[in-house]
């Protein structure tokens, strides 16, 4: 576990850290003075700011933390919850994206297909995966993987943290709509469960083309949009610095999708993310994926495909007169 | 003296007529004049239009009689749906179904106005109830499901309505057996509807799915301009693509992608035609060929689609009476 000096903290955490100090400090005199009182009330004085910050979290603290350079990535939660990792590469006709990862993991002795998106933690590592965008090569080495799932009737569960997909010259001539695209036709046609779990930034398109699922989980202070609030805000405020109004807007948090029916279950972090306590959040995180996971494979699999197909065909409000 | 001028000319003569006249009778109200009163030129408006590409002016009703291509330069001007329509489907066979699907406002989406308003005010200066409008018709005798996207409704955006009706239609193709015929003209996702218009990309593709599994022709023509969710989910899943000249499609927005890769990016990227030596599209199509194009890929694929009703290689439509247009 990482105590808390470990972690860099987010601007909205600064309350926190002050208090810390103070009662750090004071803990040294009173060790001298034997003045515990003072040293007591402070600490009920943080645990109080503590969780007024953490249980009040506005939409666009909660990008924050769902961007934090610190929070666990898919290959963390991998590691976390499977005591084997087997990790395939290659779109089998150009290259290889680094920005998605995917392989073969096991749980409770049953083999599944593991499939994210990967962020680095530094430039050099954000150099090799691109920041967690993937490219279409991405999107075209998930689609193998789907396959090879298909065939050896493995269940996918794919881990979901990207900003969206990248917006380059090469992804454009290499035609990343289309890779996007035949992702969600082909996820909607698989007949094997499929597992989605957002983790952190849930971006747009970029997204979704792993996110077409059987049950889509959410970590509790992951965000899942159509847009980035920033994007959003540029063109509706013109002015990307109203991103907190249009993160508010777009009804980006886990408890606002689970009221708008679009995903199945948040998943609870510890107190100010799941980078305080990585393990923690992956015990919690392996219960609900067996959990979904037992329920889904007592379906025959044409039931799980229709299960998936019923579950994206309800989607969207609309009056119908 | 080119027609510019020459337009230029007579507004510059009618303008000191008029100023002649005020002149004569002194002041109007009371004030002298010194400019002269702007004419209004709406029949002239209409009369007219300037080229969105040459910027020549052309007669109107040679512009839409050559289907709203320039014929100085080639540029294809944007359509509204009921003009596509009119120009892809035979008179009188389009039938529209799902017209009562209306936009909701799930979200209470708010920015500088309200979402609600903008859907009033779309509604208003499109004429149209959504951003797609969807239905069967004849193409020369063949029947087709057909959807058509609406630009002028908040930039063809998609969202919970437009999902739904292509899924409708799609599903309903499914079941007469017809091949399904997409025309996309959108800015991408509905960003109003949230989560819920994302969501709308993997609906779209999954009801694709299921005719792709029922073995039926699926056409996605591209149109100026396609971006967004909507070529990332139903417009790239066409067993044939193809788009019209010079229309921009892609993914990422032109600036976006600049502004990532901080270099200037040639002048053709994204165009119609980029896309096809690129390998991502069929064919680019101009206008004026494109009802026979359609005709012949449908008739081509035909030894799937089993028409009801009179069979005799004739419309499903075919003995039905012409319909008015609502």
């Amino acid at each position: 576990m990482k105590t808390e000096q470990d972690v860099i903290p987010l601007d909205f955490e600064k309350p926190l850290i002050a208090l810390a100090k103070q009662i750090a400090e004071l803990e040294e005199k009173a060790l001298n003075n034997g003045n515990k009182k003072i040293v007591n009330d402070l600490k009920n004085q943080y645990e109080k700011v503590k969780s007024q910050i953490y249980k009040n979290l506005s939409p666009i603290e909660k990008v924050k933390i769902a961007r934090h350079v610190q929070r666990p990535y898919a290959l963390d939660y991998i590691q976390l919850i499977s005591p084997i990792w087997i990790e395939l590469h290659g779109d089998r006709t150009g290259k290889d994206d680094s920005a998605m990862v995917g392989g073969l993991i096991e749980i409770d002795g049953q083999t599944l297909m593991a499939i994210g998106t990967q962020k680095g933690r530094n430039i050099k590592e954000n150099q090799k995966r691109n920041f967690g965008m993937p490219s279409p090569e991405g999107y075209r080495k998930a689609l193998r993987l789907f396959y090879h799932a298909e065939k050896f009737n493995m269940p996918v569960i794919t881990f979901i943290d990207t900003p969206g997909a990248y917006p380059g010259l090469e992804a454009e001539a290499h035609n990343q709509s289309q890779a996007i695209a035949m992702n969600l036709r082909e996820l909607a046609g698989l007949t094997v469960p499929v597992i989605a779990v957002v983790t952190g930034e849930g971006g747009s398109g970029g997204a979704l083309a792993v996110g077409v699922a059987n049950r889509v989980l959410m970590l509790e202070n992951s965000v899942y949009s159509v847009i980035s609030p920033e994007g959003c805000a540029a063109i509706l405020w013109r002015t990307r610095d109203k991103a907190k109004e249009a993160a508010e807007a777009l009804k980006i948090t886990a408890q606002d999708l689970l009221r708008l029916g679009v995903i199945d279950e948040i998943i609870p972090e510890v107190e100010g993310g799941a980078h305080y306590n990585p393990s923690l959040t992956s015990q919690c995180l392996i219960a609900a994926i067996k959990k979904h996971l037992s329920e889904l494979q007592k379906l025959t699999p044409s039931e799980v495909k229709n299960d998936r197909q019923d579950k994206i065909r309800k989607m969207g409000a609309f009056i119908s007169v | 003296m080119g027609l510019k001028d020459f337009f230029k000319n007579r507004q510059l003569k009618k303008a000191e007529k008029l100023q002649g006249k005020i002149a004569l009778n002194g002041s109007v109200n009371g004030h002298d004049i010194k400019t002269p009163p702007p004419i209004c030129d709406d029949v002239l408006c209409s009369l007219w239009t300037k080229c969105q590409s040459c910027k020549e002016l052309l007669y109107t009703s040679d512009l839409k009689k050559n289907l709203s291509v320039c014929k100085n330069c080639g540029y294809h001007h944007r359509l509204t749906s009921q003009e596509r329509i009119d120009q892809l489907v035979d008179y009188g066979s389009f039938i529209e179904i799902d017209e009562n699907v209306l936009p909701d406002d799930p979200l209470n989406f708010v920015d500088l106005k309200p979402y609600k308003d903008r859907l009033k005010e779309a509604a208003k200066s499109s004429g149209v109830k959504e951003a797609i409008i969807t239905g069967y018709g004849n193409i020369n005798n063949s029947p087709v499901a057909l959807g058509v996207m609406e630009f002028q409704y908040i930039g063809g955006s998609m969202g919970s309505v437009v999902g739904e009706k292509i899924t409708r239609l799609v599903e309903s193709a499914i079941l007469k057996r017809l091949p399904v015929i997409l025309i996309s003209s959108s800015g991408g996702a509905r960003m109003h509807e949230g989560i819920l218009s994302l969501m709308q990309m993997a609906k779209t593709s999954s009801a694709l799915k299921s005719l792709h599994e029922a073995k039926l022709l699926y056409i996605s023509l591209l149109t100026e301009p396609t971006f967004g969710g909507v070529t990332a989910s139903f417009a790239m899943l066409g067993d044939i693509i193809m788009a019209e000249p010079q229309a921009r499609i892609g993914f990422a927005g032109r600036r976006v992608i600049e502004e990532t890769i901080r270099q200037k990016l040639p002048k053709d990227f994204q165009t119609a035609e980029y896309l096809l030596e690129n390998g991502q599209i069929d064919m680019v199509v101009p206008r004026t060929s494109l009802k026979n194009t359609i005709c012949d890929l449908v008739r081509l694929h035909k030894q799937n689609h089993k028409p009801i009703g009179s069979n005799n290689g004739k419309g499903i439509f075919h003995e039905m009476p012409i319909l008015a247009r609502i």
